[in-house]
C-alpha cells in the first residue's frame, strides 16, 4: 500500500496522522521518496516553534536533490524525530514510519481540508506520467 | 525535449528490463538508478559495477599525420605516449584557452589515436577537430564511432569479473598497465574509469553490447547509474564537464595543471591565451563540518574572497557532504570557509581532492 487510507495528506507531498492525544504527526509520502532518491540529510523544525498551515518549516536532502517540508497543519511542534539524523534512509525504507514531526494543531479544522488517500494518489499518478 | 526524440544506446532495453529510472542525459535516455544510487555507488567501491557509457563518443583518428596533429589539438602532449596503448587525459582547448571538452586519448599505433569524448559535447568536438584536421591535416581520416557500445566496469573486483567472462579479453585484463588499452578480437579493453577504484572499460559492437551486459550481470557486477557515476567521480576528485570547467574557463583555474604542457616549443591550440592570462582562481575540495549538503552554484566565503560551489553533493563512502569549488588563490588545504546552502552560511574545510582513493577515504 503506497497510500494508506488512515492518513490525510497535502498536495507537497507531507503525509499526517491524527493521534488519539489530539496531536498529528507527519512525515513523506512513499511517492515523495520515490521521486526524491536516497535521502540522506533531514533537518526538522525545533520544538516549540510555532507553524502556519503551509509554513515551510524543514528540508530533506537526497543524494539527487533538496525539498522544502510545510507544515500540513497551523500548529506547534511538540516532538520532532531525532532518530532520523542517524539513519535518513528510513524515509526511503519506511515512509509511513519515520515520522519527521508532531505538530499541536492549532485549529481542527485544517485536518478536516486535507486529502484523503484516493484524492492524493490522483496527484502522485499524475505526477509519474 | 520529449521522450520519443532521446536518443538511445544500444542497452537501452536492459536498463529498461533492470526497472531503471531513466532521464535525459544530454540528450540521451539513460538509467539514472536501479533502485538505490547509495547501494550501487558501495558496489562499486567495495566489489564491482558497471555503467552504460555508450552516449560517449569515440573518435578515431588514422593516418601518418596523427600525433602532430593531436600534439597541436591538445593541451596534454601526447608525446608523453611512447608505448602503444598508452592513454592520456587532456583538455581540449579553444583559442581563448577555455575548455572545449576533456577526453582521453588512446595511442594505439603511430596511425591510429582513439579519442574519447564526453556525450554533452560529442558532436561539437567532431566538427572542431574536423575543422582542424581540415586546416592542418586534411588527409587524416577522422571516424565517429556510433557503431561502438562502451561499458564501464568498476571496482576492486572488476577486472577479475570482467576476464571471467570475457575470455577473450581475460589476458589484457590482468596483464594491462593503469591507463593502458589493448584490442582483443572485436574489443577494446582499457584499464581506466571515473570512480577511483581500479577496473576497464570495454568498447564493443553495438549489436554485443546487450549479451555482454547480461554475461557480467549473471556474473555478479552490478548495474549502476548515472547517480553513482558523480557521486563516485566526485569522490573521486574528478571534475565533470560542462560543472567544474567549461569553455569560458581556463584548465589551469580548473584543477587541471597537471594536464596542461606549457614549457615546451610544441604550439598547441589555446596556448598563447593560457600564458597571456593570470590565474586568479583554482579548484579545490571541500568536506562540510556543518550538517547539510552542498550544491553546485552555491556561493563559498573564504576570508575576504568569495567562490563557487561547482559540485557538491553527498559523498556516500565519506558519509557527509562534500564539493568542488572554485575560489581565489589563497585558500589553502585546512583553511576554514562557508558554504551558503539554503540561506545559511555553513561551515566547510578546504582538502586536497581526491576524497577517495581505492576504497580508502583520504580527507
Amino acid at each position: 500500500m503506497t497510500t494508506p487510507d488512515n492518513l490525510k495528506y497535502t498536495e507537497s507531498h507531507e503525509w499526517v496522522k491524527q493521534e488519539s492525544d489530539g496531536t498529528v504527526t507527519v512525515g513523506i509520502t512513499f511517492h515523495a521518496q520515490e521521486m526524491l532518491g536516497d535521502v540522506v540529510f533531514i533537518d526538522n523544525p525545533a520544538v516549540g516553534r510555532k507553524l502556519k498551515q503551509g509554513e515551510e518549516c524543514g528540508v530533506i536532502e537526497s543524494v539527487k536533490a533538496a525539498a522544502d517540508i510545510y507544515a500540513p497543519v497551523s500548529g506547534e511542534v511538540v516532538a520532532a524525530n531525532a532518530a532520523l539524523a542517524d539513519a535518513p534512509e528510513t524515509v526511503n525504507k519506511e515512509p509511513y514510519a519515520a515520522w519527521m514531526f508532531r505538530l499541536k494543531p492549532a485549529n481542527a479544522g485544517e485536518i478536516q481540508s486535507l486529502l484523503d488517500a484516493a484524492a492524493y494518489q490522483k496527484i502522485a499518478d499524475a505526477e509519474k506520467q | 525535449m520529449n521522450q520519443a526524440s532521446l536518443k538511445i544506446t544500444p542497452l537501452n532495453a536492459a536498463h529498461r528490463a533492470l526497472g531503471a529510472r531513466m532521464v535525459d542525459f544530454a540528450g540521451w535516455d539513460m538509467p539514472l538508478h536501479y533502485g538505490s544510487q547509495v547501494e550501487e555507488h558501495h558496489s562499486v567501491r567495495r566489489a564491482a559495477g558497471m555503467f552504460d557509457v555508450s552516449h560517449m563518443l569515440a573518435v578515431d583518428l588514422r593516418g601518418p599525420d596523427a600525433r602532430p596533429f593531436l600534439r597541436r589539438l591538445l593541451a596534454n602532449d601526447v608525446a608523453r605516449l611512447t608505448k602503444p596503448g598508452k592513454a592520456l587525459y587532456s583538455c581540449m582547448l579553444n583559442n581563448e584557452g577555455g575548455v572545449l571538452d576533456d577526453l582521453i586519448a588512446y595511442f594505439m599505433a603511430e596511425d591510429w589515436f582513439r579519442l574519447v569524448v564526453n556525450a554533452g559535447t560529442a558532436e561539437r568536438d567532431a566538427g572542431w577537430i574536423d575543422a582542424q584536421r581540415r586546416a592542418v591535416a586534411p588527409r587524416l581520416e577522422q571516424a565517429a564511432r556510433r557503431d561502438l557500445a562502451m561499458i564501464a566496469v568498476q571496482g576492486p573486483r572488476a577486472r577479475q569479473i570482467t576476464a571471467g567472462v570475457l575470455p577473450q579479453a581475460a589476458g589484457a585484463l590482468g596483464s594491462l598497465a593503469h591507463f593502458q588499452a589493448a584490442e582483443c578480437g572485436d574489443l577494446f579493453v582499457a584499464r581506466t574509469g571515473y570512480t577511483g577504484e581500479d577496473g576497464c572499460e570495454i568498447m564493443l559492437p553495438a549489436g554485443r553490447a546487450a549479451m555482454v551486459w547480461e554475461s557480467l550481470l549473471g556474473a555478479g557486477v552490478a548495474p549502476a547509474g548515472l547517480g553513482a557515476r558523480d557521486t563516485l567521480r566526485l569522490e573521486a576528485g574528478m571534475n565533470l564537464y560542462g560543472q567544474d570547467m567549461n569553455e569560458t574557463v581556463s584548465p589551469l583555474e580548473s584543477g587541471l595543471a597537471w594536464t596542461v604542457v606549457l614549457q615546451t616549443d610544441r604550439d598547441f591550440i589555446g596556448k598563447e591565451a593560457l600564458a597571456a592570462r593570470p590565474v586568479e582562481r583554482q579548484l579545490t575540495g571541500f568536506v562540510l563540518t556543518d550538517r547539510g549538503v552542498m550544491r553546485s552554484h552555491q556561493p563559498v566565503r573564504a576570508g575576504d574572497g568569495r567562490g563557487e560551489i561547482t559540485s557538491g553533493g553527498f559523498g556516500p563512502t565519506l558519509n557527509r557532504s562534500i564539493a568542488l569549488g572554485r575560489v581565489p588563490q589563497a585558500v589553502r588545504p585546512g583553511d576554514d570557509i562557508e558554504v551558503e546552502v539554503r540561506g545559511k552560511w555553513l561551515r566547510a574545510k578546504a582538502v586536497k581532492p581526491p576524497f577517495v582513493r581505492n576504497g580508502k577515504v583520504l580527507v
